[in-house]
């Protein structure tokens, strides 16, 4: 996705562009499915940074000036309401930053005036200054929240939607989440990201944009600090003036002709997930679930890490696809019920095949039992009664179709924010640039053209 | 090329980056910053647009002369009559 905009913003201004694919779908880490005839989304949850029409400064606002799309083209609908899920304590959070402040005034009395204090110092930082060093979210949190609990609450939501890093992330990554998640808010169009993908793929080609699909880069060839030219996995080899490569860091620098194989070993993302998919013949709200998102933890701390077993249950994301103010009460066809939680990649790889499909079963039981303790409670005879497909993805999946090494999900923990690599012509944009969820994607893509190419002279 | 024409040339620059602005109204002589909400990222585009349309190119270190629309055309008519010449 963030090849996609950063490829319009090239072609916008006349640049000669080919973006290469090595799937068969466009997308990347946000990309989609069919099976049996039904439509899934691989990464989105929700697309966040959603502000409502007019709201001006805002990174949607400058996405769709960048890109030179109409907002109403992506089709955004709001979400109904989400939570963070504690033992014995619910954070609610809508579109309206109002509630989450109130909430945490009804549920923190004590903490409300350092959450105040917070919001100044997130707005005191210019998340997308592109030369800013890292600094340790959680360090500089707990200076204004001094409650750990709520510390924990608030980084569950923003750890699981983009941190790369285990247990703390980069406070410019934190205040970019925090406001595109709490002070903006969640959308989804009626059919998923491939709306989005269609409109970035209708306005790219409107452009004279070029693709090739199912072709990826086997080889970078280097020549004097510089990319001289790449192989592709069809035996052509091609040159360019500048390459932006959004497949990763380290999978980018191992690809690097002058760098050795196993490059940035320690700089491989460790975290990675499984996502259960549960299809059901009615609206979940026909069950009592109303929710949007509830992300959930039940451990005495919030432990966002590599999973010690092939999934950690103690916390993890719900997602209701359903529950967004479609226009004209439509409904999806289907009830969607999704269950995201950590997971070891390693562990997965290991299993020999019968043992990976005896482990998605049991863990696709487990995990939407789990997600039921925090919900309105369901018997699991009645979820199997109106469950009609199952599916699941696990780290090995994430691996397969992303090319993301560790099938990490969020990529490396230490980003290239400004784009550089070792080579005067390649930068990196995505995940590994730093900024985060879709809307973060395409900014990131539109950020490093602008910056690396499109404003040099 | 007259003041009010590098102005216009400039607007409609501005209404195709920011189609959502509304443009009934600049002073000449504020900041556009101050009445229009554009940050480094629109304003890259007007230098992106005027080397698309006009040949013009601004470098880097004039981007100041950018700030208003008055001083935008203090600095683009010598540059629209070089090209044009």
């Amino acid at each position: 996705m963030s090849g996609l905009a950063a490829g319009i913003r090239l072609a916008m201004f006349g640049r000669d562009v080919l973006i290469l694919e090595r799937h068969n779908a466009p997308g990347g880490l946000n990309s989609f499915y069919s099976f049996d005839g039904r439509k899934f989304d691989v990464g989105l949850h929700a697309v966040t940074n959603y502000v409502e029409k007019g709201v001006k400064g805002t990174p949607l606002g400058k996405l769709f000036r960048q890109l030179r799309i109409r907002r109403e083209e992506f089709g955004l609908c709001p979400q109904l309401g989400s939570r963070v899920a504690f033992p014995g304590i619910d954070l609610r959070f809508t579109n309206d930053f109002e509630v989450l402040q109130s909430e945490v005034a009804r549920q923190f009395p004590g903490q409300i005036d350092n959450f105040r204090r917070l919001v100044h110092g997130i707005d005191a930082h210019d998340p997308f200054e592109l030369e800013g060093k890292e600094l340790s979210a959680r360090e500089i949190v707990s200076g204004y929240i001094t409650d750990p609990l709520l510390q924990d609450m608030l980084f569950c939501p923003l750890m699981y939607y983009g941190s790369a890093r285990q247990m703390d992330m980069d406070f410019g990554q934190f205040a970019i989440m925090f406001n595109s998640i709490y002070r903006e808010g969640f959308a989804r169009p009626f059919d998923g990201v491939r709306r989005i993908i269609r409109v970035l793929l209708t306005r790219y080609r409107e452009l004279d944009g070029k693709r090739i699909m199912k072709c990826g880069v086997s080889k970078i060839l280097t020549s004097k600090g510089r990319l001289s030219a790449l192989l592709l996995d069809n035996g052509n080899t091609i040159t360019a003036d500048h390459v932006l490569s959004s497949i990763g860091r380290v999978e980018t620098e191992r690809l690097c002709q002058d760098l050795p194989p196993d490059t940035g070993h320690s700089n491989i993302g460790q975290l990675s997930f499984v996502e259960t998919i549960n299809i059901l013949n009615r609206q979940p709200a026909e069950l009592g679930w109303e929710d949007t998102i509830v992300f959930f933890n039940d451990h005495e701390r919030f432990i966002y890490a590599r999973s010690e077993e092939l999934v950690d249950p103690r916390s993890g994301v719900i997602c209701f696809p359903n529950n967004y103010a479609y226009p004209a009460e439509r409904k999806l066809p289907e009830g969607v019920f999704r269950v995201t939680c950590l997971a070891d990649f390693r562990a997965w790889s290991a299993l020999p095949e019968k043992e990976y499909k005896a482990a998605k079963k049991f863990w696709h039981d487990r995990l939407a039992h789990k997600a039921m303790e925090f919900l309105k409670p369901v018997s699991q005879q009645q979820l199997d009664d109106c469950t009609i497909y199952q599916d699941m993805f696990t780290p090995r999946t994430v691996k397969k179709y992303t090319g993301h090494l560790g099938g990490a999900v969020y990529g490396a923990p230490e980003k290239s924010k400004n784009g550089h690599t070792h080579l005067k012509n390649l930068y990196l944009c995505g995940t590994d640039q730093g900024f985060l969820g879709i809307i973060g994607a395409m900014l990131s893509g539109i950020s490093m053209a602008n910056y690396h190419i499109l404003s040099k002279p | 090329m007259t003041n009010k024409d590098a102005y216009r040339l400039v607007l409609e620059i501005i209404a195709e980056i920011a189609p959502d602005e509304d443009l009934s109204d600049v002073k000449p002589e504020i900041n556009l910053r101050d009445q229009l909400d554009l940050d480094s990222m629109d304003f890259l585009d007007i230098v992106m647009e005027l080397r698309k349309k006009y040949g013009i190119e601004v470098p880097e270190e004039d981007y100041s002369h950018l700030a208003s629309l008055n001083s935008c055309a203090d600095y683009l008519i010598p540059k629209f009559k070089s090209v044009s010449a």
